[in-house]
């Protein structure tokens, strides 16, 4: 067994209506204590409304080496960005 | 007059118990079990001196009204003896092992909360204002504490039995949070003070039910330190607190009035 506490990573929301953001990690025995160390570490300057914690070990990540063919054959693709309709002068924030 | 005197006494019980508890935490800065606890068990000890800080600005005023001049935050937390500070003697305990610190803050942190919670109902609208300001700030400390108290009672047999120690040491010191003295009866008949002795019933019941939860033995009750109105809030302190204050004023007293 490690005697080293797992690694979390930690998502805070600023504000309602926004998403939590990813924040950093930290270290913690379990989910409550993350949660706990996450509200002493990230959140000391009022920054959240609201806190998820996962096991950093729990997260699908993409391999870096993996980026050219899951990333490049996008980048001609110009046309799959919604420039091309003409948008009405009424509509703003767009 | 009287009645200003009586509360300037009990204003610096309320914000002694907090800055000494304030300074011992802070002793944990850079020494703590892991960087997350760290910075955790210091954002409770900042708390408290911010709490202290309120109470100490409220006596100053309190000290003027009595005096024509009250004494600064400052002067009241680096300009005063052993002898005139009013904390409990169970926040002047050394900080020992992990376990000691949280058994001494789980006791502490019960008591604050309920002490709060009464204090918020005061007929002195400026007490009342601070308790419940800081009641949320104490029941965060408390659910903390209480959370580390059963993590290691219900650990391994190592930290139980460092937790039951320590439950076991602290003990000795709780008698004195739920005694009244004259200055608190008055206070108490003004409706200005929360009945410390009407705190014992629900204090024990919720340190209790967490020793089970901890898997831990309830200390017998014995002799309790400070009581019969020889305690720290009475000015009579253990050996610990000297060494403490020497540390916690050597700047001040070395360079009065010194500013960062």
């Amino acid at each position: 067994m490690s005697r080293e506490w797992p690694l979390w990573e930690i998502f805070i929301r600023s504000q309602h209506g926004l998403a939590h953001k990813h924040v950093g990690s930290l270290h913690a025995p379990d989910a409550e204590m993350a949660i706990k160390n996450a509200r002493d570490v990230y959140t000391r300057r009022n920054e959240g409304v609201s806190i998820w914690a996962m096991r950093s070990s729990d997260i699908a990540a993409s391999s870096p080496g993996d980026k050219e063919p899951l990333f490049e054959p996008a980048s001609s693709k110009v046309y799959r960005h919604p420039t091309f309709f003409p948008m009405p002068d009424e509509v703003k924030h767009i | 007059m009287d009645r200003d005197r009586t509360l300037l006494e009990y204003l610096l019980r309320l914000a002694d118990s907090d800055l000494i508890l304030a300074q011992r935490l802070g002793e944990w800065v850079g020494h703590g079990p892991v960087l997350e606890e760290d910075i955790a068990t210091t954002n409770v000890g900042l708390d408290l001196l911010g709490q202290s800080r309120l109470w100490f600005a409220y006596a100053g005023e309190v000290e003027a009204r009595i005096k024509g001049k009250g004494r600064s935050e400052d002067e009241f937390a680096f300009m005063r003896d052993a002898g005139e500070f009013r904390n409990l003697m169970l926040v002047e305990q050394p900080n020992g092992n992990y376990a000691d610190t949280m058994a001494r803050q789980f006791y502490f942190d019960v008591w604050h909360e309920l002490l709060l919670c009464g204090l918020s109902a005061s007929s002195d609208a400026r007490v009342a204002e601070i308790a419940a300001k800081a009641v949320k700030e104490v029941h965060y400390h408390g659910e903390r504490s209480t959370d580390w108290v059963i993590r290691l009672g219900d650990g391994t047999e190592e930290s139980h039995a460092r937790m039951q120690g320590a439950v076991d040491d602290r003990w000795m010191y709780t008698g004195e949070m739920f005694e009244a003295d004259a200055i608190d009866i008055a206070l108490i008949d003004a409706g200005i003070a929360c009945d410390h002795r009407k705190l014992a019933a629900p204090w024990q019941q919720r340190v209790a039910a967490v020793l089970s939860e901890a898997t831990l033995t309830q200390p017998s009750n014995g002799w309790m330190q400070g009581s019969g109105g020889r305690g720290g809030r009475q000015g009579v302190h253990t050996e610990h607190i000297g060494p403490m204050l020497a540390q916690m004023q050597w700047l001040q007293r070395a360079y009065a009035g010194a500013q960062w």
